[in-house]
């Protein structure tokens, strides 16, 4: 949309409309850098920047939901939870000979696979299943809720109530899900160790490739009249209704989308991570994924990937120094983002604009205003 | 708006009677306090029609009956002769009703032009929102409506930052826009100056003949030149029917105002 108002080359063919301005030059370079890293930073490093895009799939879902859709969700801890367990359940059991149960199913006591599990066998259900199971979950859940009108504080607080049940019920069915521990130690995906450089490597520019082919589609969306309508139904639910519109399926759907995502989040994540446990999908990860898109700016992508890498280095900073204060300096970042900075870091940069040298700096990133 | 898009318009939809709209001894129940008390109404396709009555006398609450906002404890609403009483509210706009209400109902975030956009798309399903691109006939219709509204210059501009009178016309062209059958018009000459006043009595007697138009107003000057009939309606009850002339001699009418206008002192 607002592309066509700076200054740049247009395309022509498929890309028609699109304008390879200043801001397409400097993501590309982003993007570049990026795919660089595995050269540039430790393998350490490496893990954490793959496992923080890989929850920025979910914060730029969380930018169409709560952003573009006004819904806010406490609850992706949920989706994110779905797509973790189903990509870990299913290298759970590939690790396994025939007729064998996992480590944690023979020590509680199980002596047969339970029901739910079985499918995992197969990756192709698995890698279904990371995309499927929270789309549905999401659509049904979203659907039942939306068309009884319940939204705003309402709506919140259900998807929140929706994360405690979640993380309780992991917990409390320790034979079948690992409970309080989660699943853990696995070696291979697909047949490759993940152990290795290469499938690192590999896992992390799969995390990126999907981080901008996300970025890319969900800015279409957002462009689209769909987007356009989603805003509108933020703004005035009830004009859109009395235009002859039905608000639920536009709300149903940015909800599916924002859990597909979580749900792929959760998914790479366990990858890189090594671990999916409860302590990851609970009600308090669900309050950070929405202070991750805050701090960035809840109506920018771009900012909702800077939110997320921002809030989670600080994170890995302050919790490794002194862990007891997380939490009370991630509860501080909110409020004084609420109070201060309700644009989040995008905001900032877009109001920078105001002075000599945001304008500047602005004319620098964006080419000459028009 | 223009010739062609209105004749293909009533092409499309002409049915065989006259008869558009009729609400049938409506009662709309607020926990004891009958906002409609049994009223009745009938309108005809692009006809003009003025609802007047003092505060409170049930004029918003009927168009909410119509449209569906609020639902009728008793009678029907019947539109193109299909009784629409219990439809979603969004089934009631896609047969053709589309409204103005009394506090502009302008989505403030979007540019003048995606309110009208939005209002002028015919296909309201959410999945045929996903395609890109929008109809030559439905830029056309905004392009003409942005014109006739007067606010061609504003397009781009977000619609909160329209001036209160301005808001109104938005409001007017996107009900416009829909294309409905029958447009109810709450109060549009609220916060108007007099000569925006006149301007847009002339915006709603170019729609009648396209679109039955439904006029709620107390501006006596704004009446005298939409010059249509005038019903009148009291405590939720249909109190007169008649010419602009009729209704300002009727003792009966100017009771009820001036009983009003009593009341009124009197709480003051
Ligand atoms: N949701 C509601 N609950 C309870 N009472 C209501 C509700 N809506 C309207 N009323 C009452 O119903 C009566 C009719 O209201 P309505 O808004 O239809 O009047 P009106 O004729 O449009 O008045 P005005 O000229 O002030 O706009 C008023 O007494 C009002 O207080
Ligand atoms: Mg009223």
């Amino acid at each position: 949309m607002d592309m066509s108002m700076r200054k740049g080359t247009p395309l022509s063919g498929p890309l028609a409309g699109v304008t390879l301005g200043r801001p397409m030059a400097l993501s590309l370079a982003v993007v570049a850098l990026a795919a660089l890293a595995p050269w540039l930073v430790s393998a350490y490093e490496l893990n954490l920047l793959a496992r923080f895009l890989a929850m920025a799939l979910l914060a730029m879902g969380l930018v169409l939901v709560w952003g573009q859709g006004g819904v806010l969700s406490l609850g992706q801890g949920v989706f994110f939870g779905l797509g973790g367990y189903a990509i870990a359940m299913h290298m759970k059991l590939a690790a396994l000979g025939d007729g064998d149960l996992p480590d944690f199913m023979v020590w509680s006591g199980l002596d047969a696979l339970p029901w739910w599990w079985v499918p995992f066998k197969s990756p192709l259900v698995a890698i279904l299943g990371v995309v499927l199971v929270p789309g549905v979950v999401a659509a049904l859940f979203s659907w039942a809720v939306f068309r009884r009108r319940v939204g705003g504080v309402y709506f919140a607080l259900i998807t929140q109530a929706l994360a405690l049940a979640f993380a309780t019920l992991l917990i409390s069915q320790q034979p079948s899900t690992g409970g309080f521990n989660g699943l853990t130690d696995f070696q291979t995906v697909m047949g490759v160790d993940l152990g290795t450089p290469a499938a690192a490597h590999g896992l992390y520019w799969l995390t990126l490739a999907l981080v901008v082919g996300v970025f890319v589609a969900l800015r279409a969306l957002m462009t689209s009249r769909y987007g356009t309508l989603l805003r509108a139904i933020r703004d005035g639910e009830n004009r859109i209704r009395f235009l002859g519109y039905d608000p639920t399926p536009f709300k149903v759907v940015a909800f599916t989308i924002g859990a597909v995502l979580a749900g792929l989040a959760g998914a790479l994540f366990t990858l890189h991570a090594g671990v999916v446990s409860p302590a990851l999908v609970g009600v308090v990860p669900s309050i950070e994924m929405v202070i991750w898109v805050a701090v960035g700016g809840r109506n920018s992508l771009a900012g909702a990937i800077a939110g997320t890498l921002a809030v989670n280095l600080a994170k890995d900073g302050v919790s490794s120094a002194f862990p007891d204060l997380w939490l009370y300096a991630l509860g501080l970042v909110f409020v004084l983002v609420v109070t201060l900075l309700p644009g989040g870091l995008a905001g900032l940069v877009a109001d920078a604009g105001g002075t000599t040298w945001g304008r500047r700096l602005k004319t620098l990133i964006m080419g000459e205003a028009k | 708006m223009n010739a062609q898009a209105t004749a293909s318009h009533i092409g499309t939809t002409a049915p065989a009677s006259t008869l558009l709209l009729a609400v049938d001894g409506v009662t709309v129940d607020f926990d004891g306090f009958k906002a409609l008390n049994g009223f009745s109404l009938t309108l005809d396709r692009g006809t003009l029609r003025v609802l007047i009555g003092p505060n409170g006398a049930g004029k918003s609450t009927l168009c909410d009956a119509i449209i569906g906002r609020v639902r009728a404890t008793s009678g029907r609403v019947i539109f193109k002769d299909q009784d629409i009483t219990h439809l979603p509210e969004h089934e009631i706009v896609r047969r053709g009703i589309c409204r103005k209400f009394q506090t502009p109902g302008v989505l403030p975030g979007l540019s003048v032009v995606d309110n009208l956009m939005i209002a002028a798309k015919r296909d309201r399903r959410w999945w045929s929102t996903f395609r890109h691109g929008v109809a030559a006939e439905e830029k056309a219709r905004v392009a003409d409506i942005l014109e006739t509204i007067g606010l061609a210059d504003r397009a781009a501009a977000p619609a909160g930052h329209l001036a209160h009178g301005e808001k109104q016309w938005l409001e007017i062209g996107m009900v416009v826009a829909t294309r409905a059958d029958l447009l109810l018009l709450d109060e549009p000459t609220a916060g108007m100056g007099p000569a925006e006043t006149s301007q847009t009595a002339a915006l709603i007697r170019r729609l009648v003949g396209q679109h039955a138009v439904l006029v709620i107003d107390h501006d006596m000057s704004f009446l005298e030149q939409l010059d249509a009939r005038v019903t009148v309606m009291h405590q939720g009850q249909f109190l007169k029917e008649g010419s602009v002339a009729a209704i300002r001699a009727d003792a009966d009418v100017a009771a009820v105002y001036l009983g009003r206008a009593k009341e009124d002192t009197h709480h003051g």
